[in-house]
């Protein structure tokens, strides 16, 4: 058995879902399970990513890496590998993950596999299954030369459980590795939005040019607000201006694959099935029922969305807070 | 000043895929072949930034098979690209072909910005511009939805989670990777199209890179097409019954709330 490092965020302090679902998978596994995290946050996870699998943590607690910055980010984590020496590393495929672990892996001379969706460990071995071509193909990645496999998954792709509290990781200071960066994070703009990012997000309630216009957005918001789910939105709304770019889901916006998907007044272009094909359940709400989504979808309603979603609502309001 | 900008050729996303018989890639017959997405986007912010500073020239790259991968160039071409440079090769992964743009960008030389797209439809990887960077030794920002060049440093704005922006400045040279929303990308014009079908792309071939085959990191087998889904459960009844119905199977059947 070897060792697999996890690269493990947060979000102020809280550990981020997906990266729970990689410790768990990482101690399953079998392996010793250790973990890295940044920033001045980083005391306040060590004792969840003990409960959740990892033997030990690293972390560097110089505020400098509050936020991602791709070179401070490089150097700590390759000085940290080399101390630890694991055999696989295990990250999320987020911003920060899929931004710096090519990186890591070209100064370590290794490969890596992005935005995967199925992880097996077998001792030191890792096989990875990643969708290719927009959903249309998934393939088996292999490592071929790669003292160290690099596997980046997408969240929502691997079982939770409860953490046992009575496991506890062993924490490691390290000093800031960083020296001369040629990178500068002049300034953080905050979202508008403080729910879980699309590509997070466990229910993803989405809208078309169906709704009309951007006012009646506010409908999916409520439905989305019962059941704590993220909004998202077609191309043709985001070039529409109804709502922002970052709530685009499709083959120019963002992939996700949350475990419910609701599909409101949305035909189902190639492009948006390409972004949420591989969601778990998909419920398609349209008034023409030759639209293509429905062919995606798991449940089908034919009808008026503006007399549906509301009393979807409700329903939902019902079931979930009684 | 020279602007690089990678683009790669990916198949069209209307395309139906077939998996090949070893089941390591696609059936490329009757694949309709494009310029990846996002590499319209970088290509785009070449050609401005071009426009914007007198004597400064674009070089386009691609790294493929070159008898298809130089009609994405000859597309880039007509898009405003002043010259273009093909890397003969088959097989690569990310991390050779990052090995190969980074090799021949720094024999060509005075790089001061390179543009890559995102990420390409077709593996969906996003790493091909860090690792390149990383070879480079130089700054790298992807995901970027904004971009100034102030004759020394460039500032950019990179699309983080949940609707969030991070302002990045970089010294040059650096890696920008294009995201949608960085600009409108102009269409290729008759002329250009006439001008681009005239001028000679320069051929490298991958083998004479001296870049070694250990340098081929990752390798795809098995592929498979999606298993068939079930077929739709259409909801009757009027649109209470259908509310209720559906939130009875999402809660019974489906096991998801």
């Amino acid at each position: 058995m070897g060792k697999v490092l996890v690269f493990a965020e947060q979000t102020n302090g809280k550990l981020k879902r997906s990266s729970i679902e990689l410790l768990q998978a990482a101690a399953k596994s079998g392996n010793t399970v250790v973990a890295v995290t940044f920033g001045s946050h980083a005391g306040d996870v060590t004792a969840a990513i003990g409960h959740n699998g990892a033997s030990e943590v690293h972390v560097v607690k110089d505020g400098a890496l509050d936020s991602y910055n791709p070179e401070s980010y490089t150097a700590n984590v390759v000085a940290i590998v080399n101390k630890v020496q694991p055999s696989i590393i295990l990250a999320s495929a987020s911003s920060t993950g899929k931004d710096l672990f090519p990186r890591v892996a070209a100064r370590l001379n290794t490969g890596v596999a992005s935005d995967c969706t199925q992880l097996t460990i077998s001792g030191d071995n890792v096989t990875a299954v990643k969708p290719m071509y927009s959903g249309k193909a998934f393939a088996t990645v292999n490592f071929e030369n790669s003292p160290i496999k690099i596997v980046l998954m997408r969240a929502n792709q691997l079982p939770v459980e409860a953490a046992d509290t009575s496991k506890t990781a062993n924490v490691v200071e390290n000093t800031n590795a960083a020296t001369d960066l040629k990178t500068l994070i002049k300034e953080i703009v905050k979202g508008a939005s403080e729910k879980l990012d699309l590509t997070e997000a466990n229910i993803i309630v989405s809208g078309g040019r169906g709704l009309k216009e951007a006012a009646n957005f506010k409908m999916l918001n409520d439905l989305a607000d019962v059941l704590g789910a993220t909004v998202g939105a077609t191309r043709a709304v985001v070039d529409a201006g109804w709502v922002g770019h970052g709530m685009q889901v499709g083959q120019t916006g963002k992939t996700v694959a949350p475990t419910l998907y609701i599909a409101v007044g949305i035909s189902g272009a190639i492009q948006h099935l390409a972004g949420m094909g591989s969601s778990k359940v998909i419920v398609a709400i349209n008034n023409d029922a030759n639209a293509p989504i429905f062919q995606k979808a798991t449940y089908g309603i034919v009808g008026d969305a503006f007399d549906i979603v509301p009393k979807l609502t409700e329903e939902f309001k019902k079931a979930l807070h009684h | 000043m020279k602007i690089f900008v990678c683009i790669k050729q990916v198949p069209d996303t209307e395309t139906k895929i077939k998996i090949s018989p070893d089941q390591t890639g696609i059936d490329t017959a009757g694949i309709k072949w494009v310029m990846n997405p996002y590499d319209e986007y970088a290509v785009e912010e070449a050609n401005k930034l071009r426009d914007a500073n007198p004597g400064a020239q674009v070089w386009v790259l691609s790294a493929g098979p070159k008898a298809r991968v130089v009609e994405s160039l000859r597309t880039a071409l007509a898009m405003g690209a002043d010259e273009a440079i093909v890397i003969n090769g088959e097989g690569l992964d990310n991390f050779s072909t990052a090995k190969a743009l980074a090799e021949v960008i720094k024999a060509e030389g005075g790089m001061k910005i390179i543009f890559t797209g995102k990420l390409a439809i077709d593996d969906n990887a996003s790493s091909v511009s860090q690792m390149m960077a990383e070879f480079l030794n130089v700054p790298h920002t992807t995901v970027v939805s904004k971009f100034a060049f102030n004759g020394e440093n460039v500032t950019v704005e990179r699309d983080v989670e949940g609707g969030a922006k991070e302002v990045v400045q970089m010294m040059t040279p650096a890696v920008v990777g294009a995201n949608k929303g960085l600009n409108m990308p102009r269409y290729a014009s008759l002329p250009g199209i006439m001008k681009a079908k005239k001028k000679v792309i320069k051929e490298i071939e991958f083998s004479s890179l001296n870049i070694p085959a250990t340098d081929i990191k990752v390798k795809y087998s098995g592929m498979t097409l999606p298993a068939d889904k079930p077929a739709v459960k259409m909801l009757s009844g009027d649109s209470s019954a259908q509310a209720a119905e559906l939130v009875k199977l999402l809660r019974d059947e489906a096991k998801v709330l």
